[in-house]
């Protein structure tokens, strides 16, 4: 009973310390604290919840505003729940976790800009529309957690607000308002269809259905085009090469690390999988559009100089690794999925803070001029390498575990021919990984960087602390922690619409 | 603004405006207040009260509401707002729920003291939403006025 009503702190704790951040600016110090133990209290909230969860093994329900009730007069549910099964402990450990490292991080990085509060207020407020996004069981609910994250990254993207800057927020905010309008439709048609809101609900009424109404297949595009833009898979990701190199590291690293999962990928899975039961339909589209991203992210990636974009476009590849375990939709592929998300959320992360990191030595990004770095930054070259050689998928990095299982279960699934090109888009992905590698850190130190240092402690933890977690993250499919993380999140995707 | 209104508009506007902008303000209070009861609540009150001030700033220039209320406090009053309407959901905790409407025993249907925190919650949200509306637009005055001046 207890730990069900604190369920609403993963949204009301960063909310608070985002508020307080906005009217306590003026005291030394405060915005820092606040941004750090917001974090950092969501974190320990998902552990706290992990643990209860492998004890009792119940998905918790909470009633907001105690309309539970009501169930009974009504016949149906009132008001808006709140769930948190498996998969969603699994989300909120991610992405409170990566949070937690960038808020430490940004107190160091974040001293290159003006107004540091301002960073501080709407970092909280993406966290809390994430973690909102986490933690509803509403799908009207979710919209409006989604618009908050969303909005809060509009203005963090154009946080420097020069011209670059600018040009990319806007472009973001147009292409995400877009994608809003189109979920925002999709939800009142499946409203209309349905007569309710609540995803359990809804879910009970759609499989009572013997035809589907033709309405269901507009939902269907309208979900796909909508979360596809939020998570930027080839075509709707267009958006996605201009915000995330123009925002600052920290949102960088946040933007590719968790927020596109948990407003796309996990939003795909969610409405599809378990809401819809996953209809074979969709899991082609959805395969299709994998191959196309993993395909047009690596190879547009391995023409970029800008080390920022590199990573961008990777990210496009990486989340159609992701799309394409999914798209499987065994239970293999789904557990390679949630790896390999769990993986990139580490891996792109780190490696978007140690561009930051390179960018607040040398003040560049431009890789043709940097070169021999890894001897002035030993911290910063050694853990983009971790990052590097679990992205390309290097034995025994964790990265090459969870794109091992996503290719072992196409090949299951009797998808050869997404295998091969899996195999051959990670071929890509080394190429492109080692041209990072190759001109940033490796070779002659340029005259003009003979006097740079490395970065100060407080961003050094964060670093190191994540290229850990790249090189031991293959420890999560060891079955006593996959029993802990892994396959409780499996089993509430697999339960509900596995072939 | 343009240069010709630095100093706000004909006598005639001001005028109106110095008889209304009273009567504006207290129906937005009206608006928050009822919002239990009568169409509107928080959101639009406070879109009214902040009408009222913009209406001031427009009538008479820049300057007049910077004395009542500056763009630092428009802030401040904001925060205030959502901190309170985040502090009376989470005192629902000792109740039995967050968003839990503690007070709702009082009152009786209809009723201006009804509704238990419902209203409370509407002043939260117009404080929130009229400061919010109007500091955006005091910011949007000194954009104005930077892009003017630079013209020059």
């Amino acid at each position: 009973m207890i730990s069900e009503s604190i369920v609403p702190l993963f949204v009301a704790v960063p909310l608070a310390g985002a508020f307080l951040t906005a009217l306590l600016k003026r005291v030394r110090g405060i915005p820092d604290i606040l941004g750090v133990m917001s974090s950092f209290s969501g974190f320990v909230l998902s552990v706290f919840f992990l643990v209860r969860m492998q004890a009792e093994r119940t998905v918790l329900v909470l009633n907001v505003g105690n309309w539970g009730g009501f169930q009974e007069v009504m016949g149906r549910i009132v008001g808006i729940q709140m769930v948190v099964d498996g998969f969603t402990i699994f989300m909120l450990l991610i992405v409170n976790f990566v949070a937690f490292l960038v808020a430490v991080y940004s107190v160091s990085y974040m001293t290159r800009y003006t107004d540091k509060w301002q960073f501080h207020t709407l970092f909280l407020l993406m966290l809390a529309g994430m973690n909102g996004v986490l933690v509803t069981g509403d799908m009207f609910n979710l919209f409006v957690f989604v618009e908050v994250a969303s909005i809060a990254s509009y203005a963090l993207v154009g946080f420097g607000t020069g011209k670059r800057e600018l040009e990319a927020s806007f472009k973001y905010a147009v292409m995400g308002g877009v994608a809003s309008l189109l979920i925002l439709l999709g939800i009142i048609f499946l409203y209309s269809a349905t007569g309710t809101l609540n995803m359990g609900d809804m879910k009970t009424v759609l499989s009572e259905w013997s035809v589907q109404p033709a309405l269901i297949y507009l939902v269907f595009g309208l979900f796909l085009a909508g979360f596809g833009l939020k998570a930027a898979i080839v075509p709707f990701h267009a958006w996605l090469p201009d915000a995330h190199p123009s925002a600052p590291a920290p949102i960088s690293a946040m933007l590719s690390g968790v927020l596109i999962k948990a407003l796309g990928v996990y939003a795909i899975a969610r409405v599809f999988i378990t809401v819809f039961g996953f209809p074979r339909q969709v899991s082609i589209i959805l395969l299709v559009l994998a191959a196309i991203s993993m395909g047009v992210g690596a190879l547009v990636a391995l023409r970029q100089w800008d080390m920022k974009r590199l990573l961008a476009y990777s990210s496009i590849s990486q989340v159609g690794y992701i799309m394409l375990g999914f798209g499987i939709g065994t239970p293999l592929g789904i557990m390679g999925a949630l790896f390999h998300l769990f993986n990139h959320s580490m891996f792109k992360s780190l490696l978007f803070l140690d561009s930051g990191a390179v960018e607040y030595a040398t003040g560049t990004r431009n890789m043709k001029e940097m070169g021999g770095l890894a001897r002035k930054m030993p911290v910063t070259s050694g853990s983009t390498l971790a990052g590097a050689m679990s992205l390309a998928g290097i034995p025994p990095f964790a990265g090459f575990w969870s794109k091992l299982v996503i290719i072992v279960a196409a090949v299951q699934a009797h998808h050869m021919k997404l295998a091969a090109w899996a195999v051959l888009m990670s071929i890509v992905t080394i190429a492109y990984v080692l041209k990072v590698t190759r001109f940033a850190f490796l070779g002659e130190l340029r005259e003009k960087f003979r006097d740079i240092r490395e970065v100060p402690a407080l961003m050094r933890i964060p670093l190191i602390i994540l290229a850990l977690m790249c090189i031991f993250g293959g420890l999560l499919l060891v079955p006593q922690v996959r029993d802990v993380l892994l396959s409780p999140a499996v089993r509430v995707l697999a339960e509900n619409g596995g072939m | 603004m343009s240069k010709e209104h630095e100093h706000g508009m004909s006598l005639i506007v001001k005028t109106v405006t110095r008889l209304t902008v009273g009567l504006i303000f207290l129906y937005g209070i009206y608006i928050i207040l009822h919002g239990h009861l009568t169409p509107g609540g928080g959101f639009a009150g406070g879109v009214i009260i902040a009408l009222s001030f913009i209406n001031l700033d427009l009538a008479f220039g820049g300057k007049v509401s910077a004395g009542i209320f500056s763009k630092e406090s428009t802030g401040v009053v904001e925060a205030l707002g959502a901190l309170m309407f985040l502090a009376l959901a989470l005192i629902g905790l000792q109740y039995g729920g967050f968003f839990d409407n503690f007070l709702h025993p009082d009152g009786e249907p209809g009723g201006l003291v009804s509704a238990g925190i419902i209203p409370l919650e509407n002043i939260a949200i117009s404080l929130k939403v009229g400061a919010g509306l109007f500091g955006i637009f005091l910011t949007l005055i000194v954009l104005q006025k930077f892009e003017s001046e630079s013209k020059q």
